[in-house]
């Protein structure tokens, strides 16, 4: 399946979450904080810090090292906190 | 080694601050808890301070009270505890909640709060995200927020400067008494002479005051808050809820009771209760209280309802049977003194509460009448 990042599209093997998806594509930041913009990607890598955030298909607050893509995910950066929508 | 003057049993807010206020005026002050220090119902709240639900009575006047002495007393601490003095605003969406409302303000009026009748647009201005459902509204200017476990460790930390002990981890099991009244307290490690003992066990007071020979009936009252993620700034900027909240405060209904309270903390999280829930100390999570807390969460505010929620805590609020705190002298026992059962309300309460209880152990004029939360009256004592 393809699914595209910040724009550029990505092959996306089966059982493979966000998080790894990114990471092998050899990036390690994917988010910027609240408060300062710094950079933020995978932590605990089991859901519970909440620090991998992505927006997936215009939803921010999604946990990349918890989400498996589905193909034609639209998926960005997340800047800070973001609405819905 | 010098023995305190007055030992404290239970350091949650109320506990803290009832050993702050004895130390303000030179006591000598121990703290003791069975656990870590402020870790029981202090921190499973919101961190409420509250006129906008109170009518008017004894409890009013001590939040009024409190709400007047808070401001000094975190200046004396100088520790920031995310005092928020953000106001709140009820709602009502339909028209009987709206008649209700308006009759509440206005008694609340003329017992000193500042209750302010805003048209839906002025909710909306005050809100942006509000629901367009809402047909009334108040907004309570000096509704405001703090952070119960900074605040419960300042009023902590104030004690140790004066020359206090805390001591986390010591279990009191009773009081020896020495001609009736008073003489040390009895832990899980040996004693602790005293002048005076004060129980602040929160719903915990119940059993602790029963060990020492002198039971108070304080009862747990379960509440569950959701956290969602972080949001923008100015998402929600007021506590906001609707106005079945004051009912669901005063009710003696035992059944799950749910009343939408919305608010944002320093850290960008949205804080979503409340549920009040007659459970004994059952600390399990019942499904359908998260699920009612999110639904009326989003029928309050519409855009939270593609936001994720990080987690969800709860804890017990002490209550007595006619929803009073209870704040005074044991009638039974000389020395033993009782500061609990402000139910979810007791972290706005804590400052006067402190200062209410250390003017009565020294004699001191009160500066809110005591006799509402004496401890000697009917279904509280024994």
């Amino acid at each position: 399946m393809r699914i595209t990042v910040d724009g550029e599209p990505h092959d996306v093997p089966d059982g493979r979450t966000l998080a790894g998806v990114l990471i092998a594509a050899g990036r390690v930041s994917w988010r910027t904080t609240r408060n300062g913009g710094r950079p933020r990607g995978a932590f605990c890598g089991i859901g519970v810090c909440f620090d991998c955030l992505v927006v997936v298909n215009d939803v921010p607050d999604v946990r990349a090292c918890q989400r498996f893509p589905v193909d034609g995910d639209t998926v960005r950066t997340q800047r800070g906190a973001e609405l819905p929508g | 080694m010098r023995y305190p003057d007055v030992v404290v049993v239970g350091a949650g807010v109320i506990g803290a601050a009832c050993a702050e206020a004895l130390s303000a005026v030179g006591l000598h002050v121990t703290v003791l808890d069975r656990g870590p220090l402020g870790a029981g119902t202090s921190a499973a709240g919101e961190g409420n301070v509250l006129v906008s639900d109170k009518g008017p009575g004894p409890e009013l006047d001590l939040e009024l009270a409190s709400l007047r002495r808070w401001p000094d007393l975190l200046a004396d601490l100088g520790a920031d505890v995310e005092w928020d003095a953000k106001g709140g605003l009820v709602v009502a969406t339909g028209e009987t909640a709206a008649r209700t409302l308006a009759d509440f303000a206005a008694a609340q009026r003329t017992a000193g709060v500042d209750a302010r009748p805003v048209s839906p647009a002025e909710a909306f201005d005050l809100e942006p995200h509000l629901t367009r459902a809402v047909v009334a509204a108040v907004h309570y200017p000096q509704d405001a927020q703090l952070q119960p476990v900074l605040v419960t460790k300042a009023l902590l930390a104030a004690v140790r400067r004066r020359g206090g002990t805390l001591r986390p981890g010591l279990r009191a099991t009773g009081a020896r008494l020495v001609n009736g009244a008073v003489a040390a307290v009895r832990t899980n490690d040996g004693e602790v002479p005293c002048g005076a003992a004060v129980i602040a066990c929160g719903p915990w007071s119940g059993e602790v005051s029963a060990a020492f020979g002198a039971p108070v009936t304080v009862l747990p009252r379960r509440g569950v808050i959701l956290v969602t993620a972080a949001l923008p700034p100015d998402t929600v900027r007021h506590k906001v809820y609707d106005a079945d909240y004051v009912g669901a405060v005063a009710s003696g209904n035992a059944d799950l009771q749910v009343s939408t309270v919305v608010e944002s903390t320093a850290g960008g999280t949205v804080l979503i209760g409340s549920s009040r829930e007659r459970v004994g100390f059952d600390a399990s999570l019942r499904v359908e209280v998260p699920r009612a807390l999110a639904r009326r969460a989003v029928g309050l505010f519409p855009v939270l309802a593609d936001v994720p929620v990080l987690r969800a805590y709860g804890g017990f609020r002490p209550y007595a049977p006619d929803h009073l705190p209870i704040i005074g002298a044991d009638p039974r026992c000389p020395g033993l003194w009782h500061a609990t059962g402000h139910e979810g309300a007791g972290i706005g309460l804590a400052a006067a509460t402190g200062r209410l209880l250390a003017e009565l152990v020294t004699g001191a004029e009160p500066h809110v009448d005591p006799r509402p939360f004496r401890v000697d009256r009917p279904g509280v004592c024994g």
